[in-house]
């Protein structure tokens, strides 16, 4: 979760008086909050953290993260199923796990 | 093991490596801050394309590792009660506290939930409204912000059934606490990008002078880290030690002013212990008396909460430095991800488990170079 993941604005709206966009990281769309980035336009490139845009970033490098992110296994850890996930380390049958939730 | 023609630019890799090769005169040992950094490194192979005088020394820079047990066994406890909602990063789920952790708490019917964002946590707070939320507030000065933010927001929405277990840290007084340690060995930081991000470079020039340390402020990719180890070793070959950044392209000097300004709105500098490490001073941020209400530690009367580790765990040494990860007796026996001892071995960004992920075992610096006949 320390890990600050690179993302494309697709859209930008206003919610409950804070501004809110929908990110691209890669395939996986998250809801993030441009509080901190005010000026953030769409199409633009940030780094986003825990559903958080912090700091702008240009279209290469967000793209050349993103893609060693994936290499490394830690979008898996950041946007995969984490019950999931403890559940396999843990040695516990998942699908027990998450039908008890 | 890595290869070089697996950089996402060989060339440039080669010739960032030769450079370092021919600047490199005698043994310099440079510390990564970051646990992304660390990963990156050992999963390339980085430090054994490095001459072998330049040791790469892991830091501390794991926020799950360095959460203290004590934390832990609080928020394990205020998960545990009747009518609570504990929301977490799903990293925590497997770390250690006494005896168990958030994992077990669910399998014994705590209501623990996972979330992606704290606002994820306000958002179930809004929705049952006759239930108590608490966020699990850890991490580094990069998730401290969004972590601030939806606290402020809790009270400008006038959410009252929502509290934050705070237990946030902070690097600068980690690099004081280390260079001041007398077996300190680390002559030479690479920061961590991100957090440099939102914090700017502003409270590294004095450390950098005072203990004539050269910081580089550094990203995550090889190349990135290539590029800090040659100016950190550039640097310290021509005996300075200023602060330089390597990262431009996500840090600006001042950082992100107004995560800044949330951050000292929100939260007040304290003490805080360190997983295996003990008591930094003035390492920590908890939320100032503005935001009391909000406090799950005020709210669930947990303070008194106090617990030791496990002996056998070394992640103290590990996480300053002093020690890697294979040379802890229990490293891959009694102590593996699946059965960890340590949080450096739970976490999925901690030393431990990136030297277990990578069987980084205990190749001696030589031979492992001799295995990857690359430069
Ligand atoms: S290998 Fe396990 S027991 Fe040893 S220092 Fe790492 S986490 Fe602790």
């Amino acid at each position: 979760m320390c890990l600050a993941v690179p993302g494309r604005v697709l859209d930008i709206e206003e919610r409950d008086g804070t501004r809110m966009a929908n990110v691209d990281f890669g395939g996986v769309v998250k809801e993030v909050c441009l509080e901190y980035l005010p000026d953030l336009q769409v199409g633009e490139y940030a780094i986003v953290h825990v559903g958080f845009a912090l700091q702008r970033l240009d279209e290469e490098s967000a793209r050349q993260t993103l893609e060693l992110f994936a290499e490394l296994g830690l979008l898996q850890g950041e946007f995969g199923d984490p019950w999931e996930t403890a559940a396999a380390e843990a040695g516990v049958d998942p699908v027990e796990e998450v039908s008890n939730q | 093991m890595k290869y070089i023609d697996e950089f996402q630019d060989p060339e440039l890799a080669r010739r960032l490596l030769d450079d370092i090769h021919a600047t490199v005169t005698r043994p310099w040992a440079l510390m990564e801050v970051c646990g992304g950094q660390t990963h990156s490194i050992i999963r390339h192979g980085i430090d054994q394309l490095l001459p072998e005088q330049v040791e790469l020394i892991h830091g501390p820079g794991c926020p799950v590792c360095v959460t203290p047990l004590e934390v832990i066994d609080k928020a394990l406890e205020i998960a545990s009660r009747p009518g609570v909602i504990f929301c977490s990063f799903g990293d925590m789920l497997r770390v250690p506290g006494t005896g168990r952790d958030l994992f077990q708490v669910r399998g014994e019917g705590g209501d623990v939930r996972v979330v992606y964002s704290p606002l994820d946590a306000l958002r179930i707070a809004q929705q049952n409204p006759d239930r108590e939320v608490v966020f699990f507030g850890i991490g580094f000065e990069t998730t401290a912000p969004p972590n601030a933010m939806t606290v402020h927001q809790a009270r400008k929405l006038g959410i009252k059934n929502f509290s934050m277990l705070v237990s946030h840290v902070r690097v600068p007084p980690a690099i004081e606490a280390i260079m001041s340690s007398p077996s300190c060995r680390v002559q030479g930081f690479l920061a961590a990008g991100h957090v440099c991000s939102v914090m700017g470079v502003g409270e590294y020039p004095e450390l950098a002078e005072r203990f004539r340390v050269p910081i580089v402020v550094t990203g995550f990719e090889p190349l990135d880290i290539l590029e800090g180890v040659r100016r950190a070793v550039r640097q310290l070959e021509r005996g300075e030690h200023t602060v330089d950044n390597a990262y431009s392209r996500a840090v600006r000097p001042e950082g992100n002013p107004a995560a800044r300004s949330m951050l000292e709105d929100v939260f007040e500098v304290t003490d805080r212990a360190w997983r295996g490490i003990g008591v930094i001073p003035d390492s920590g941020w908890r939320l100032s008396s503005k935001y009391r209400d909000h406090d799950a530690e005020h709210r669930f009367s947990v303070s008194g909460i106090q617990t030791a580790e496990p002996a056998e765990c070394r992640s103290g040494e590990v996480l300053q430095g002093l020690l890697k990860p294979h040379e802890c007796e229990a490293f891959g026996t009694l102590c593996t991800p699946r059965t960890p001892l340590g949080a450096t071995m739970v976490s999925s960004e901690g030393a431990c488990a990136a030297y277990y992920l990578y069987r980084r075992l205990d190749l001696p610096a030589t031979k492992a170079r001799e295995a990857t006949p690359v430069v």
